[in-house]
């Protein structure tokens, strides 16, 4: 744990005070403390039964995946929403009071991390709540308005939406010391569209509300609003499972090699540099991480003797390893989302001019996936340390990829390469270094004993 | 039903006809279904026909809706469009629209939906995916079934004429309730007419799976026409896109969970690449284990860890020095059985797989009566289809016979009948088992 820049404590007071004074009016309001209590009991009810999933696999993921699922956005912005839809400002500012402060938060320092949270939200959903009603929402909500009453919706869906986001650019910019020029990048893209829906929802419950089927009708609405985030919890909890089986898969391979750990993770990780540097989509990006993590899984069908034999081999040997491309994409073929990147762990070993593996494909021949993973490949094997050899520093690995660059590798690979290594530098980051990642334990036995 | 959804990812589900998976003899309760469906459809379509259509713009406003969810219809999963299926119930429950009170019957209910499912699956039927007579035939008795139990009460209970209250989202809800509760009957009685499977556990599964999707079901449709009885249409749009987005949820998690699938199979496909084991006997251990724990009535996520445990089970001998011969571990002595089951165990629980997956790995070689069931059956169906490998065409009886005369320790008695069950069901019609099994051992094999 990182301790907290006292610039983060001062940013989270003016917060909360900024959240008080959106409370400030309360007193001149006409609030229905019934409604006000009913939605902040429903948003803390809410948030408990978030609390109740599994915490184990939850942290695992979080751990394995690299990054922070989303989890501001739960089951119950609709709530909240729906709140800033029905009260006025000051009252709706109460709101998320209860849930905020006793949800669970798994990140240290706790408590400021609850108190931060409960001013963010509440100074949202005050945004929200005053946008909606400075466009005459709650008397369109009232009077079943629409399609009128969509337009001050959408703008407290955008007011809250808008306040968050500048919240969390400030709390990025000053706790996680993130550069402020891009500490805002984005964030008010991303959750947008998901907010935008949840907002349609608290729109159908503040109307229902006001309706006169009453609150019981509008509780109706968030059964499948939960449904849903149950089922994208499940979801993060399968793919985090899923990314842990490959990962031990590859780990295995490693060890059988004598790489150093992590050798799979890392052509992954320069894969997906080169992928972004080319411009692909997200998507083909993820996939083409996959595929370099398993560009060398036909290596488990390979004897663990021949890997690792010192000296030179015999040209039957050579043959035999020669066979381990095919055996990777044997053993890829079943795997559907991989695609196309499947040709990338068959053709890795072929060459620009013709002289590779294991077809001899040439130039353009040869699949545009392999031809990145065949770089990244390269550029790990020479900047790690092997049985055999010393890691290289980074220029001169790349020095030696652009020697070969036309007769070996793609130079258009090669000078993304370059260019990603320029703008980020290289950074491997591989959960199989840290103590408590997977593969400690008896996958070694894999390696060891076939071995021998 | 998810049966068939969790093999649909290796790629066969193409290879059955739109309605009948096979031909085969009628099964009664298939027929009375299809038949009920086929009337109610058919006579209303001609009532509605005849009298002509009430509330056009409400009528074409909700089969729009239902032929989208349709369109939007994923193949292979449970209640494959929640969208749809939520608007036809709405269109059943609808009592008013904007505060007048609606005027479509029964009939007209019941062909709107009909005509518009019918109208979005054309391109699924066009596509070959699915199966479309059956999930039509549930979502027109269900609509007719919601229908016919709203309209007595709409009519007769002063709910019109009075102001409506909180007890109308409760009264919807409940009604809804039980028609999904029907339907689960409705659909455990198909899949049973189909496979032959146990009606227990199917019903349990259907059941299980009502809890997800069947309430977001239930609750949309409730919410759909308590909506649009408020606002008017305008409720339809704004409150569809929140259900597309629990759908998209849906989605992505079965994606993920078929992936995740695959990558088990291709992980235990590494014995065979590395010759540890022939090609393809992971593959058929884990459709025959399936079909055995279905015929035994395991429930959904009980199959689910089995076949994981079958597709791995010989995992293990990648850590070996020396192979095997031919892989075949039924004939090694019992010690060297479990040892390699204990080290396949450490190599599941390595691949951070269900720790119960593991389990079942560690155990397979145990004596039976120190099992899990899981880990019996994977220990029978490996023992059976080693020793019928490459026996010939005898080979299926005179394994048995061994299976049965060592079902003292070994094997669990039960379990060996079980098999020689299933084995019997196959032998009548193809392959290994019934239906989905054969589905899953075709294609298991397609790709081995």
């Amino acid at each position: 744990m990182r301790s907290v820049p006292p610039w983060a404590r001062v940013y989270v007071a003016c917060v909360v005070v900024g959240a008080l004074l959106c409370c400030v009016r309360l007193p001149d309001v006409y609030v229905s403390w019934d409604v006000v209590a009913l939605l902040a009991a429903l948003y803390a009810g809410g948030e408990g039964l978030r609390r109740r999933r599994p915490a184990g696999r939850d942290a695992v993921g979080h751990r394995v995946t690299g990054h922070r699922v989303a989890e501001g956005l739960g089951t119950f912005f609709p709530v909240l929403l729906a709140g800033a839809f029905l009260l006025p400002p000051p009252a709706a500012a109460l709101l998320p009071l209860p849930g905020a402060l006793l949800a669970r938060v798994e990140r240290r320092p706790r408590r400021l991390r609850r108190v931060w949270r409960t001013a963010q939200l509440a100074v949202g959903v005050w945004a929200a709540s005053s946008a909606h009603g400075a466009l005459g929402g709650p008397q369109a909500v009232v009077a079943h308005d629409f399609p009128y009453a969509l337009l001050p919706a959408g703008a407290g869906v955008l007011a809250f939406c808008a306040a968050l986001t500048v919240l969390d650019g400030g709390i990025l910019a000053t706790a996680e010391r993130v550069p402020v020029r891009v500490a805002w990048r984005g964030l008010f893209l991303r959750s947008l569209a998901p907010v935008a829906v949840h907002g349609l929802a608290g729109l159908m419950m503040a109307v229902l509300w006001r309706s006169p089927y009453g609150p019981v009708a509008a509780f109706l609405v968030l059964l499948p609003m939960y449904v849903s985030c149950w089922v994208f919890a499940q979801y993060h909890r399968e793919r985090a499972a899923h990314q842990a089986t490959i990962r031990a898969l590859v780990q295995a391979v490693d060890i059988k090699d004598g790489y150093t750990r992590g050798h799979s993770e890392r052509v992954g990780q320069a894969s997906v540099m080169i992928a972004r540097e080319l411009g692909m989509d997200d998507e083909q990006v993820e996939v083409l991480r996959f595929a370099g993590i398993l560009h060398d899984v036909g290596k488990l069908g390979v004897p663990t003797r021949l890997l690792r034999k010192d000296g030179p081999l015999t040209p039957q040997e050579r043959r035999i390893i020669e066979l381990h491309p095919e055996y990777g994409h044997e053993m890829v073929r079943g795997i559907g989302f991989l695609g196309e990147a499947r040709s990338a762990i068959l053709h890795h070993h072929e060459r620009l001019d013709g002289t590779g593996y294991p077809y001899g494909l040439a130039g353009s021949q040869i699949p545009e996936p392999a031809r990145v993973v065949a770089v990244a490949d390269a550029f790990d094997a020479m900047t790690s340390t092997r049985c055999y050899s010393r890691a290289r520093p980074v220029a001169t690995a790349v020095e030696e990829l652009e020697r070969c660059a036309g007769a070996q590798f793609d130079p258009r690979m090669v000078n993304a390469l370059i260019r990603a290594l320029d703008h980020h530098g290289w950074h491997p980051a591989v959960t199989a270094d840290t103590p408590e990642g997977a593969g400690a334990g008896p996958v070694p036995k894999v390696g060891a004993e076939t071995g021998g | 039903m998810s049966e068939y959804a969790g093999h649909l990812s290796y790629g066969t589900h193409g290879a059955y006809g739109v309605c009948g998976r096979r031909p085969g003899p009628a099964r009664p309760v298939l027929l009375c279904v299809h038949g009920a469906a086929a009337v109610l459809a058919c006579g209303s379509l001609g009532v509605t026909l005849w009298h002509g259509i009430d509330d056009r713009g409400t009528a074409l406003a909700f089969g729009v809706l239902v032929a989208v969810g349709e369109l939007a219809r994923w193949s292979g999963e449970r209640e494959a469009a929640p969208l749809g299926a939520a608007a036809a119930l709405a269109y059943a429950l609808l009592g008013e629209s904007a505060g007048r009170a609606a005027q479509h019957g029964v009939a007209q209910t019941v062909a709107v939906v009909t005509a518009a499912s019918l109208l979005g699956s054309v391109p699924h039927i066009a596509l070959g995916h699915g199966r479309a007579c059956d999930h039509l035939a549930r979502r027109v008795l269900t609509v007719g079934f919601a229908a016919l139990c709203f309209q007595p009460l709409h009519d007769d209970v002063p709910l019109a004429a009075t102001r409506p209250g909180p007890y109308c989202a409760v009264l919807a809800m409940a009604l809804l309730a039980v028609t999904v509760l029907c339907d689960a009957v409705l659909a455990a009685a198909l899949a049973r007419a189909r496979t032959r499977w146990p009606f227990g556990p199917l019903l349990r599964d259907e059941l299980r799976a009502t809890r997800g999707i069947g309430s977001v079901v239930c609750a949309s449709g409730a919410v759909m026409s308590l909506a649009v009885g408020v606002v008017g249409l305008w409720a339809l749009p704004v409150f569809s896109l929140p259900l597309l987005l629990t759908q998209l949820s849906f989605r992505r998690y079965a994606a993920v969970r078929a992936t995740y699938r695959q990558t088990i199979a291709s992980l235990a496909r590494a014995t065979e690449i590395a010759g540890c084991t022939p090609a393809g006997h992971a593959h058929r251990v884990a459709a025959l284990s399936r079909a055995v724990g279905r015929e035994l009535g395991l429930t959904e996520p009980e199959l689910t860890v089995l076949e994981y445990a079958a597709l791995m089970h010989d995992i293990g001998q990648l850590s070996l020095l020396d192979p095997v011969p031919s892989g075949a571990t039924a004939s090694l002595d019992a010690e060297q059985q479990r040892r390699i089951a204990l080290l396949g165990g450490a190599v599941v629980r390595q691949t951070g797989v269900d720790a119960e997956v593991a389990v079942v790995v560690e155990r397979q070689a145990d004596p039976y009566r120190e099992q899990p069931v899981s880990a019996r059956i994977v220990r029978v169906v490996n023992a059976y289809e080693e020793m019928t490998r490459d026996a010939g065409p005898g080979g299926p009886l005179a394994a048995l016979e061994k299976l049965r005369l060592a079902t003292a320790r070994d094997y669990q008695p039960e379990v060996v009948e079980s098999l020689a069950r299933v084995l019997a069901h196959g032998g009548a019609t193809d392959g290994y088992g019934p239906n989905a099994r054969s589905e899953a051992g075709h294609g298991w094999v397609t790709h081995g």
